[in-house]
């Protein structure tokens, strides 16, 4: 991992005093442990502050959207799908973008890894696989992949799909994982089980709207639920009011999510949010064979009309 | 619709057709059958809002 940071380094050095591009974006340390935050550097003096290890969760396509200056982007294999989302969408030009790929061996969720320990974290060290976790005084050590972020977890895409240049070797992506797990738990439930189940996992909701804001699907100027005339959606924290900004939400992404995870990791009170949007995954891949952000070559599902697209829904 | 499905909405509760204007016979038919199963169903009650309490 600490290989794939020099090289990040050396790329960007290197295209910003050649000047094929104005910007790179990345990640530099937040001010808190595990809390990697997207940066922006213009001059090469600044590309010291670059980082890469397993909190770089946030994903960077989100900050592409209607750029004109040519950038250099960091991107895992979620953020690549998403920049070719983008492009697809219209959002940015693929000419404008060097696309700096990082084969990604998953993030860690930073919420498991705090709920396993009482006491303050100071600072997280990796090693490969093992994370020494640092406390007033003390330490302790946990592998990697018993702390990933569930979507991390269960990813099939860990290699970027499009860019100009890689900072190391290819991984191997996994196999025999099965993504929609939870999918499948909610669809054997009863009507009012789901309900429920739902009820309950949006409780805590704030509406706070973090997930729309870290979600790179999510670019519209005005989003439905900051519309006032006509007002789509009651703005109040009635459960009804809640549970309709997350479906609509959803459905806006349908076809176009990745399951980058950047909604859940952004959520300050830990709803998993990719209850909805995975669902919609599971159908899209089921109903048109698609996952979203695989190739510019194709159109998404929901924007082309095939004869034999399913319509067994409608009577 | 699936989604719909998939957080609680009950089965036969949101409903589609593609009815032409021609289509008057299918309109009658269909408006009864899904008359019939939404009262089946019963009142949803679910998406009901709460009245807002004023202390």
């Amino acid at each position: 991992m600490s290989g794939y940071q020099d090289k990040i380094k050396e790329a960007a050095s290197r295209l910003l005093k050649e000047g094929s591009v104005d910007m790179v974006i990345g990640f530099r340390k937040g001010t808190l442990p595990m809390m990697n935050e997207p940066c922006f550097i213009r001059r090469s003096e600044d590309v010291h502050q670059l980082v890469w290890d397993s909190n770089c969760g946030i994903n960077l396509a989100n900050y592409l959207t209607d750029r004109k200056e040519k950038i250099a982007i960091v991107a895992k294999g979620c953020d690549s799908r998403n920049i070719v989302t983008h492009i697809i969408e219209n959002k940015i030009k693929r000419e404008k973008l060097h696309i700096i790929g990082v084969p990604c061996q998953g993030m860690v969720d930073k919420r498991k890894i705090i709920s396993l320990f009482g006491e303050e974290i100071l600072d997280v060290t990796e090693n490969g696989d093992d994370l020494k976790i640092k406390f007033r005084g003390s330490e302790k050590s946990l592998k990697k992949n018993d702390v990933l972020q569930e979507n991390c977890a269960t990813c099939i895409h860990r290699n970027p799909v499009l860019f100009d240049e890689l900072v190391g070797e290819l991984v191997t992506e996994q196999t025999g994982v099965d993504r929609y797990a939870d999918v499948n738990r909610v669809e054997a439930l009863s009507p009012q089980e789901k309900w429920q189940y739902f009820e309950d996992l949006l409780s805590p909701c704030v509406r706070c709207y973090a997930c729309r804001n870290a979600c790179p699907l999510c670019y519209c100027p005005t989003c439905f639920v900051d519309e006032s005339r006509p007002q789509w959606v009651g703005k109040s924290q009635d459960p009804v009011d809640i549970r309709t900004f997350h479906f609509l939400r959803a459905y806006h992404c349908a076809g176009r999510c990745t399951d980058c995870g950047a909604c859940e990791r952004a959520c300050p009170v830990g709803i998993k949010v990719r209850q909805f949007t995975s669902k919609l995954n599971k159908d899209s891949f089921e109903m048109f064979g698609w996952e979203a952000g695989m190739t510019l070559d194709q159109r998404p599902p929901l924007d082309t009309y095939k004869p034999n697209d399913p319509n067994d829904f409608i009577k | 619709m699936n989604l719909m499905e998939h957080m609680g909405i009950e089965p036969g509760r949101l409903q589609f057709s593609w009815i032409s204007s021609a289509e008057s016979t299918k309109f009658v038919d269909v408006v009864k059958t899904v008359t019939a199963s939404v009262k089946a169903l019963g009142p949803n009650t679910n998406y009901k809002k709460q009245a807002v309490k004023v202390a």
